[in-house]
């Protein structure tokens, strides 16, 4: 039940773009087409599940027993990079289809503030190792979802006739807030 | 090098939130008041300076290869002491930007400012460059944060401005009133430079 509220939580009520303002530099400039940013948001859904799960092992296996948690944030972010980049090598090697797919987005992963926001998250609640993972999966379909939400949005409005001083960002930015509004619709759903 | 010169970029021609948008995240969350935008800005400030420096500083030493790590390693640490530093000292400000201050290490203002600037100026210049770039970003999470405050508390900087019986919009302080804020200042700023007659 735990872990149900945790998921669905992590997708509609805690929704890491719409309530946590997460991964909002790649939800902006990556939600031009829905194509890239089903791309994007896979990716995304991948390494964020992959480093709750290494974050969780790194963090009580290593850095709690030399009692140096407070370099967790140095310890997490290393490990992010260096997980994104041997997800890029996997990749590359096993499935070539699925790294033309991906491959421009990799790299962009590891500056992507909701990554390494899943990672302190689960840390400051204290998830035990399924939870973490169970978030990291939720927090990554959740930024799927509103990604490519955003990217319908855009591609309708794209011809449609708006003030140009409203052109690119701004209206962007618009479409995101109405989107927001709607997800607080959400709130206290669960828990 | 002009240090004048370098400070305006940072502030007008390039200024990060505005002009190339990047680093967004923080803009968006911790503006919900004034004395949180200012919190925030002056603790990115340092670490873009302190990591501006100290990447300027080993620019000849960093094989180019793994440069990025480095850099991260670099700004990653100046983000602990940051962190360790409000823990300390300003406990309420550090609870009320949260995981935003880890969160810094990622901000792509800092890593872009590293590897476009920092790796190819010298020492002074890349100072300055951090005070500008920062100087930036705090101006925009200023000017964010006491429009959302006013029209959502009323206040600014905590000092009531309305009559409490006016209504509020308490929207403004939700998260859809961060996305329509900006919007609506993005929107402004490209009225103005259209009228000024340069795109």
């Amino acid at each position: 039940m735990n872990l149900m509220a945790i998921f669905l939580g992590g997708i509609f009520v805690n929704n890491f773009v719409m309530a946590k303002f997460l991964g909002t530099c790649p939800f902006l400039g990556v939600s031009k087409k829905i194509e890239t940013a089903v791309g994007m948001g896979i990716a995304v859904t991948f390494v964020m599940a992959l480093a709750s799960a290494v974050t969780y092992l790194v963090f009580y296996y290593i850095l709690v027993p030399l009692n140096i948690t407070y370099l967790y944030n140095i310890a997490f972010i290393l490990v992010i990079a260096a997980l994104v980049q041997l997800v890029e090598i996997f990749i590359k090697k096993s499935s070539p289809p699925l790294y033309q797919a991906l491959g421009i987005y990799l790299p962009l992963i590891t500056t992507n503030c909701a990554v390494l926001g899943v990672t302190v998250l689960n840390k400051t609640e204290g998830y035990n190792f399924l939870e973490a993972v169970v978030n990291g999966v939720a927090g990554g379909l959740g930024f799927m979802l509103v990604i490519v939400l955003l990217a319908g949005i855009r591609e309708r409005i794209e011809y449609a006739d708006i003030p140009a001083v409203f052109r690119g960002f701004p209206e962007a930015l618009l479409s995101a807030g109405l989107m927001a509004i709607a997800f607080l619709g959400f709130t206290g759903l669960i828990g | 090098m002009n240090p004048g010169k370098i400070i305006k970029n940072g502030l007008l021609d390039e200024n990060p939130t505005f002009v190339q948008v990047v680093g967004m995240c923080p803009v968006l969350a911790v503006t919900t008041s004034a004395t949180n935008a200012i919190g925030m800005g002056l603790s990115t400030t340092a670490v873009l300076v302190c990591s501006n420096f100290f990447i300027s500083l080993l620019r000849n030493f960093i094989p180019s290869k793994v440069r990025i790590p480095c850099y991260i390693v670099v700004i990653a640490s100046f983000v602990t002491i940051v962190q360790l530093l409000l823990e300390g000292f300003l406990p309420q400000l550090n609870a009320s930007l949260g995981i935003f201050i880890p969160l810094i290490v990622v901000n792509c203002i800092i890593l872009a400012r590293a590897e476009a600037f920092a790796a190819k100026n010298t020492l002074a210049a890349s100072v300055f460059d951090g005070v500008g770039m920062g100087a930036g970003f705090t101006a925009a999470l200023l000017i964010v944060g006491s429009v959302r405050e006013f029209l959502g508390n009323g206040s600014w900087f905590g000092l009531r401005i309305l009559d409490s019986s006016f209504p509020r919009m308490t929207i403004m302080l939700l998260p859809p009133g961060a996305f329509i804020t900006l919007a609506c200042l993005m929107a402004l700023l490209n009225y103005l430079r259209g009228r000024g007659g340069s795109q």
